[in-house]
């Protein structure tokens, strides 16, 4: 540990800096208004003291123009840090870069389980290389956590039955904390860990060392198939079910006549609760049954990373 | 305590002051059970968009019939209640009393075929947590027990607390019929019958939407 | 009423007391079946004293608790109900209660020239809702307590949570129920029980300000107690509402919780802003500047107030463009707060200004609510709020309004009116060391948790890093000085009820209908029904010397 006491954190991400700026404009603005507040009753107070039992000051009913200007000039600042911190925010939340290498993670009490795609596994510690972006899926098992890692300005609540997906580029090796900031129950303050950034080469060296075991891909094949999945959802579009291959990221044509766009959300729901969104010229009510309670978030993540791998196997053909 | 036998409270100046003041309290009071309502609107109508089919599926295992004999019973007891009101502003004790009873035995009458209902349910595994068993057979729609499970949750609290505020209602109706008795109202002061009324006419439109929203939705 | 006088209580001797809503009556039975609002206020004062000390002592823990980094004072379960039922006891047995439920009570009557609020027995009823919720409360406490934050999130609370969660449910939701029906009492009051002559304009702002308050209170009440019923519908009979397990989802209940209890905040923080233009005018003896502006603000705080529940959810997945308007709304909030904190400021321009200990408190308010106003910036700010949601920031920013603003106000009023309600003054040497121990340690407990926010110590932690601990061992220093300067109020307020000199009906010179009458007030407040003839604070005009010159 470091000596000392710090006063501001660490800045190592692409957005740290900028939400730094704009800390530092609205420190600005708030000691400004701060001081003319605290200057002004000072000066008042102490020129305009009770001399005589028998004061009697003015009576002063108000000033229009004045009533004008400290409600327009302050408007006019809030809307700055509105615009500012609504470009950020898009950018933080909205803005995921296409190559952004995915991550895994499922929230549990009271732990951070995380798995690379290649299947290297995790807990409470997330390794990822500097200078890339990092995209992360979320999911908890239980009740809500969030995912907060301060030195790169960046949170999000993992609320059970949705995905979360954040991303973020590190620009400095290093370990930082990770904590989970949404009161979670007993062990919350213990749901934390570390984050370290390494070199690109160190980081390979990293993922692939150790004990791998199967990757994320492989493992989803292994559910797919133990699920009986495959016997319906055949590769050559003659099962029962529509072929998965190629399908995720792209449209979907629904029976409802809607077109939904097949992400993670849409294929969790679909595991889980197979009426929802039904594909266009398959039955409804469906004949799949749902797969509640029959698997685990972390089960649904690395299905969602095979059908992944099948796209990615058709576009490359 | 030196509240006298008059009518008029010592706080207010004349009895047309009071008036005013307790139809607005009654009105504010009102207000807040619309909100209050309100929140359980807001659920249904998120589920219902999430969960359309089970929505449908849901009221389908209702019984729309019972559903519409309980309207007609709460609309019947409206009627009543504003007749009570009228006799009640024309001073007329017995009539006023009459109608207080008759607005309660509709009240009852719509109470007891809810309890009915309720014990329906219980026999058919559909009470949430207490008893439920997923239906063997749907009735139209394939839908995922789960989402039935949310439909029925809403049904049970909705119905639930609107039959929470018929049996407070009936309780309200019950000390009017005593202070009746004992001639407590005339034409002049007759205030807390109004007041009742507002608020067994508030009840009665909670039905009304409740009604279409839980039994009616998939026989469009 | 017509007792004969009572020549029995202490007073000037020789001559005889006249007869006022204390000594009217004596008993405990007088006392529990009371319909006097003043007596009603008192029933009050006694209650929320009693949860404002066990809050207290829960906030102690904590901070004995965080002292050192390591969880070595309480267990993690106990640390956890710990500030649960801290905030369970001060926000919604306190804070919530405080100004209106004792002095909103207490004065409004007298303020608008009234005999009593418009359904006294009501009122009552309201003390009783009030301490009912009270006991389950504390009964949920005393078997074990409750652990989910006083937020309540499903699905931790409906299914998760081990802890007296139904018990405390049903307690803050009786509650609800006291709060609702003094909303509404105070409405009607205001709307049809004013004194002749005294229009709209020329109510005082501590009324408008209470007017604000109660449209909050009708509004958004009955919203949470139907989420918290749902909850503990969901936890008894496993009803699918809220728990994905279920069918439900987890994030309505967080819409329909912030629905009221962001509203609730304004709840806390509106009436004490109406004891601020009070004490401010007083001792400036000057007209609240813009008298207008500060009571519309007060109303638009109640609108805006309901629209922008949603900034309590920015990083919880709800869509970036639903962040987005609840941030731009949550911004036109700090424009009627920041009006109201320089009209009060500009009221002092010109005035002639006296120290006394509500001013005091008052001066303190407006500075310790411009810093909890302007950080509240922070956290409507959607990239910032990112990183400071969750964290101490956000602990610092609201007591910067709820104790620095709420309790602040709440003491102001406390001194300003002790004297009305109890005939006595209080020693106002020791009034003004204790505001200003207050002052002291409120900054010294909470500034430092601004630092350790931005650093991103995360809020509801038992242990935390151990570089936080400098930081940590301030905090806990400067809460035991406010803890201090909470004592001390408490001992002198007592002993001046025995002790303190009369007080006269007037002692600030104030204007305002509750000092045209004796202290302590009669029973039915005023002898003639009061008539109206001038605006609020018209501080310029007579009985002060003849020679006013009026600009």
């Amino acid at each position: 540990m470091e000596q000392g006491v710090p006063l501001f954190p660490e800045a190592a991400s692409t957005m740290a800096g900028k939400v730094d700026a704009l800390y530092f404009f609205l420190v600005a603005v708030a000691v400004f208004f701060a001081a003319l507040i605290f200057i002004s009753l000072t000066v008042f107070a102490l020129k305009y003291r009770r001399r005589s039992e028998t004061d009697v000051p003015p009576s002063i009913h108000g000033s229009t123009p004045l009533e004008i200007a400290w409600s327009v000039i302050p408007l006019g600042l809030v809307m700055i840090m509105f615009a500012w911190g609504a470009k950020l925010y898009f950018d933080e939340y909205n803005e995921v870069p296409a190559d952004a290498e995915e991550v895994y993670v499922v929230g549990k009490q009271w732990m951070w389980h995380i798995q690379h795609t290649n299947g290297k596994r995790e807990i409470n510690e997330l390794h990822v290389p500097v200078g890339r972006p990092i995209k992360l899926i979320m999911a908890s098992e239980d009740v809500i956590h969030s995912f907060y890692i301060p030195a790169f300005r960046l949170k999000k609540d993992v609320v059970p039955g949705r995905y979360a997906t954040i991303w973020f580029q590190a620009t400095k090796t290093g370990r930082y904390h990770l904590f989970c900031a949404e009161y979670c129950g007993t062990g919350h303050s213990k749901m934390k860990g570390w984050v370290t950034v390494m070199e690109p080469a160190e980081y390979q060296a990293w993922l692939s060392g150790g004990v791998v075991g199967e990757s994320m891909e492989a493992a989803g094949e292994r559910l797919f198939n133990q699920l009986g999945c495959n016997t319906c959802h055949r590769a050559d579009g003659t099962g029962r079910g529509p072929s998965l291959v190629g399908v995720f990221g792209k449209p979907v044509r629904l029976l409802s006549g809607e077109t939904v766009i097949a992400d993670e959300a849409y294929i969790r729901e679909s595991i889980l609760n197979p009426n929802a969104k039904i594909v266009a010229g398959y039955p409804s009510p469906t004949i799949m049954s749902t797969y509640q309670g029959q698997i685990s978030e972390r089960g649904i993540l690395q299905i969602i990373a095979y059908l992944k791998s099948l796209s990615k196997e058709e576009r490359s053909q | 305590m030196s509240e006298t036998h008059s009518v008029l409270a010592h706080q207010f100046d004349d009895l047309e002051q009071q008036f005013e003041a307790s139809t607005l309290g009654m009105w504010a009071f009102l207000i807040t059970e619309v909100l209050f309502f309100g929140g359980l609107f807001t659920g249904y109508a998120v589920y219902r968009s999430q969960y359309p089919l089970a929505f449908a599926e849901g009221s389908l295992h209702l019984d729309y019939r019972i559903g519409a004999i309980n309207t007609a019973v709460l609309i019947c007891s409206s009627l009543t209640m504003a007749l009570a009101v009228r006799s009640a502003q024309l001073g007329r004790r017995r009539s006023l009393i009459g109608f207080l009873l008759l607005t309660m035995l509709l009240g009852s009458v719509f109470l007891g075929i809810k309890v009915f209902e309720y014990s329906h349910k219980y026999h058919e595994h559909l009470i949430p947590g207490i008893n439920f068993v997923p239906p063997h057979e749907f009735i139209r729609f394939h839908v995922d027990p789960q989402q039935l499970y949310v439909f029925l949750s809403f049904y049970f609290a909705m119905t639930g607390m609107h039959a929470l505020h018929m049996i407070i209602g009936v309780s309200v109706l019950a000390v009017l019929v005593v202070l009746a008795w004992r001639g407590r109202f005339s034409s002049e002061y007759y205030n807390p019958v109004e007041v009742a009324g507002l608020y067994w006419h508030f009840v009665d439109i909670v039905w009304i939407f409740l009604f279409p929203l839980l039994y009616l939705i998939s026989r469009s | 009423m017509d007792a004969t006088p009572i020549n029995a209580h202490s007073g000037t001797p020789g001559e005889p007391t006249p007869v006022n809503y204390l000594n009217v009556d004596y008993g405990l039975k007088s006392w529990l079946l009371t319909t006097d609002h003043k007596r009603i206020g008192i029933l009050y004062l006694i209650s929320i004293t009693i949860f404002f000390a066990l809050g207290g002592i829960f906030a102690a823990l904590i901070r004995l608790e965080l002292m050192t980094p390591e969880g070595d004072v309480v267990s993690s379960e106990m640390y956890n109900k710990l500030f649960t039922m801290h905030g369970v006891a001060m926000i919604f047995f306190f804070l919530i209660p405080s100004i209106p439920a004792v002095f909103g009570n207490f004065l409004i009557p007298m303020m608008i020239g009234a005999r009593d609020v418009a359904f006294p027995r009501l009122n009552l009823m309201s003390w009783y809702i009030y301490s009912i919720g009270g006991v389950f409360t504390f009964a949920a406490m005393a078997l074990g307590g409750v652990d989910t934050g006083w937020t309540f999130y499903a699905p931790y609370s409906s299914t998760y949570s081990n802890s007296n969660v139904a018990l405390t449910a049903v307690g803050v939701f009786i509650l609800g129920f006291s709060s609702i029906l003094t909303g509404l009492n105070f409405i009607v009051t205001i709307h049809k029980m004013r004194a002749p002559g005294l229009t709209w304009f020329r109510l005082p702002l501590f009324v408008w300000a209470h007017y604000a308050t109660s449209l909050i209170q009708i509004l958004g009440t009955p919203v949470v107690a139907i989420s918290i019923v749902l909850v503990a519908l969901e936890r008894l009979l496993k009803l699918g509402i809220f728990d994905p397990k279920l069918g439900g989802d987890p994030l309505l209940f967080q819409h329909l919780f912030w629905f009221y209890s962001h509203p609730a905040v304004y709840i806390m923080i509106l009436p004490s802003m109406g004891v601020i233009s009070e004490v401010i005018a007083c001792f400036s003896r000057k007209r609240v500047f813009g008298y207008p502006f500060i009571a519309f603000s007060s109303l638009a705080i109640a609108v805006l107030g309901f629209l922008v529940w949603g900034h309590h959810m920015f990083t919880s997945g709800q869509s970036v463009y639903a962040g987005m308007i609840f941030s731009v709304l949550t911004m036109l909030v700090a424009i009627p707060s920041a009006v109201k904190v320089f009209n009060w400021t500009a009221t002092l321009y010109k005035g002639s200004v006296s120290y006394q200990a509500p001013m005091l408190y008052a001066l303190g308010f407006i500075g310790l609510f411009t810093i909890g106003g302007l950080t509240g910036l922070f956290l409507a700010t959607l990239a910032t709020d990112v990183h400071l949601h969750d964290t101490y920031f956000v602990v610092a920013h609201f007591h910067y309004i709820m104790v620095g603003g709420a309790i602040m106000g709440y003491m102001a009023a406390m001194h300003f009116w002790w004297p009305k309600m109890t005939g006595r003054l209080y020693p106002e040497g020791w009034a003004k060391f204790a505001a200003l121990v207050i002052f002291v340690g409120f900054n010294l407990t909470f500034f430092p948790q601004f630092v350790l926010g931005y650093l991103g110590m995360p809020r509801r932690y038992h242990v935390y890093p151990p570089e936080f601990q400098v930081l940590n061992v301030m905090s806990t220093a400067g809460a035991s000085i406010l803890a201090v300067g909470y004592i001390i109020p408490f001992i002198y307020l007592l002993w001046s009820l025995k002790y303190g000199p009369l007080a006269g009906a007037n002692p600030w010179q104030a204007k305002g209908l509750e000092w045209t009458t004796p202290s302590p007030p009669p029973p039915h407040n005023f002898e003639r029904t009061p008539v109206v003839t001038e605006e609020a604070y018209a501080y310029a005009s007579k009985p002060y010397p003849e020679e006013a010159e009026v600009v």
